[in-house]
């Protein structure tokens, strides 16, 4: 055995290539995070589903518009003072109460699911399986001698009233959603961005 | 080789060995492929070349998610990539960075075969394939080059496929058909995107796996040249200089994997452009089919070649011979293990007439090399009074000379390689 050539220290060893394994695997997971990152949305994509904003003064009473954040359809609907009143006559709601709290922001949990008592914002896709629902805003019509006015998806038949709030019994399974938004001065709302708390 | 019945393992090892030949092809390629004990430095850049291979599939895989190859959006598209999405800089930088440096090792891995003869008998076929790696690599870096869409990206393209033209009678014809328009063009950059990313990836990657089988077949050649073969322990059948590849030369391949990546690093994070020879300046211009940028150089690891290409003169009015010695430079490599007749393989035993050879050839290398980024009236021209040369650029008759010593090295090598004095080599490899 050569001069100066130890006993091999096991310890040593079992210490070391320890060591190196946990470096390298830490080296290696650090550089996943930029390539697993990169697939996220880019910021061209996060400029484009940013706020968008909508002036609620295009809306009469009663009427309804359609506008796109993140490229899917959000309704603006002013509700008259009647069709308020038939919200709290509807009694076969799946969630009345709005006990799944994700489906609205917190200053939307109340009896219109909006901050403005009239103004409804609601993301136009059915719960179920995303489809568009049509509005059948006023009541009866080809919707029956039942209906209350609100909205329903042709795609499998989920029926929702003028809250966005789910009829029982349809396949879709909680209420349509209300995007977070806020307003700017009286009428101009912003759609994608939270309204501040107030204390 | 001892015929030792193998332990059978038990559990998932056990489980998959009945099915699949894993333990055997983990013996067979590393823990019990014996390399002789004696590699230097010279021997990380197989391994580096290899890690490169790797990086720039998997960075080139996240670039496909963001880029587009098409002429109105490839150059936005790169742009998108550098500024929006998500460490996008990164992976872009990594994989040109890794574009330049896997030549640089490419280059490095040649010419310790050239010291070290590793093509000689019998290592041919190893060789060969290495031959065609380099080949493919370069037709992959050329058309990878396109895809930013920039002015050199544009301009490159344009000189290098009318290279094609020259060629005698089909020429103009296949000039066409390699861009599938009158000139570079959205259909070029779609098909050069087709090659960047699936065919010649998936090309390579098989002569890469022919590289390492037909290297496992023969095993590895060493700085002494010795063969390790030759003396083999009498009861296990172990060559007596070898050692097992893992762990000995996985760690070591570490450390140099190591040094390989700060200096990669460093160049990702504080020189991506390498001052203009990792990526040109001019390719930060979008493309421009009327307008040619003042110079046109191709990247640095094209340089000797395109020297070549310009230092010969047009032969009746036709361009082809230069071409014709630009490609018959590359493919000459082809020929080295029948060129060279020297009984011996490392540089360590053969004479001083071999060691002048490559040193020549390696300052043509260089001198080529850095002529190719110049233009060619760098260094001004010669005074008229002189006969011949007169009014001629200076940089192309250098050029001519180095081009003619780069051949000279090849064609007559197996003059020099058969007279040269070798010393004796001795028998079992030498440790420093």
């Amino acid at each position: 055995m050569a001069k100066g050539f130890k006993k091999i220290d096991l310890d040593r060893r079992k210490f070391l290539l320890t060591a190196t394994s946990v470096t390298g695997a830490i080296g290696v997971s650090a550089m996943s995070v930029p390539f697993v990152s990169s697939m996220f949305p880019s910021e061209k994509a996060k400029a484009a589903g940013s706020a968008v904003e909508f002036n609620t003064n295009l809306v009469n009473p009663g009427e309804m518009k359609t506008t796109e954040w993140r490229g899917q359809p959000v309704w603006i609907l002013n509700r008259s003072e009647k069709m308020l009143k038939t919200l709290d006559n509807i009694t076969n709601l799946a969630d009345p109460s709005l006990e799944v709290t994700s489906q609205q922001p917190k200053y939307c949990q109340n009896a219109t699911r909006s901050i403005k008592p009239n103004v409804l914002v609601v993301v136009g896709i059915c719960t179920h399986l995303g489809c568009s629902p049509s509005p059948k805003l006023t009541e009866k019509g080809d919707m029956g001698n039942e209906w209350e006015g609100g909205f329903y998806c042709a795609c499998h038949g989920s029926r929702f009233d003028l809250s966005g709030r789910v009829h029982k019994g349809s396949p879709a399974p909680t209420n349509l959603v209300v995007p977070p938004h806020k307003y700017v001065g009286d009428n101009n709302i912003v759609i994608g961005e939270d309204q501040e708390e107030k204390s | 080789m001892a015929n030792i019945e193998h332990d059978k393992s038990t559990g998932l090892f056990g489980w998959i060995d009945e099915r699949f030949p894993l333990s055997s092809f983990i013996k067979n390629h590393l823990t019990e492929y014996y390399a002789p004990k004696n590699f230097n430095f010279w021997y990380f850049f197989g391994a580096l070349a290899l890690f490169v291979f790797v990086m720039q599939i998997l960075t080139g895989i996240f670039l496909t998610m963001h880029y587009k190859p098409s002429a109105s959006e490839a150059f936005a598209s790169v742009e998108y990539i550098m500024r929006d999405v998500s460490f996008g800089w990164l992976i872009r930088y990594m994989h040109s960075t890794g574009s330049s440096l896997f030549f640089v090792v490419i280059y490095l891995h040649m010419f310790r075969g050239l010291m070290y003869g590793s093509y000689k008998k019998p290592r041919e076929l190893l060789w060969l394939f290495g031959v065609l790696i380099f080949l493919l690599l370069m037709a992959e870096a050329f058309f990878g080059y396109l895809l930013p869409w920039g002015q050199m990206s544009y301009w490159g393209a344009q000189v290098i496929v009318n290279l094609f033209a020259t060629i005698p009678f089909i020429g103009p014809d296949l000039a066409e058909w390699v861009r599938g328009d009158y000139l570079v063009s959205d259909a070029t950059l779609n098909r050069f995107f087709a090659f960047h990313v699936i065919a010649l990836p998936l090309a390579l990657a098989g002569l890469i796996f022919g590289h390492l089988i037909a290297l496992h077949e023969v095993g590895s050649n060493n700085p002494d040249g010795v063969d390790i073969k030759q003396f083999k322990d009498k009861k296990t059948g172990i060559p007596l200089d070898g050692i097992p590849f893992h762990p000995y030369y996985t760690v070591k391949d570490l450390i140099g994997l190591s040094v390989f990546l700060i200096v990669f690093a460093s160049i990702v994070f504080f020189a991506p452009e390498m001052g203009g020879y990792f990526l040109e300046h001019n390719n930060f211009v979008p493309a421009n089919p009327l307008v040619t940028p003042d110079h046109i150089a191709p990247v640095w690891y094209f340089t000797p070649y395109y020297s070549i290409l310009r230092a010969v003169p047009p032969i009746l009015g036709s361009q082809f011979p230069g071409v014709a010695a630009m490609g018959l430079a590359v493919m000459i490599f082809f020929l080295v293990p029948w060129l060279d007749k020297s009984p011996v393989r490392s540089i360590r035993y053969k004479g001083i007439l071999y060691k002048k050879w490559l040193t020549a050839f390696v300052v043509s290398f260089f001198v080529l090399g850095y002529l190719g980024t110049e233009p060619s009236n760098v260094w001004g021209q010669f005074s008229s009074i002189i006969p011949l040369i007169g009014g001629g650029d200076i940089a192309t008759f250098v050029a001519r000379i180095f081009t003619i010593i780069y051949f000279l090295f090849f064609i007559l090598m197996p003059i020099y390689s058969k007279k040269d004095q070798t010393k004796e080599v001795p028998k079992r490899v030498t440790m420093p």
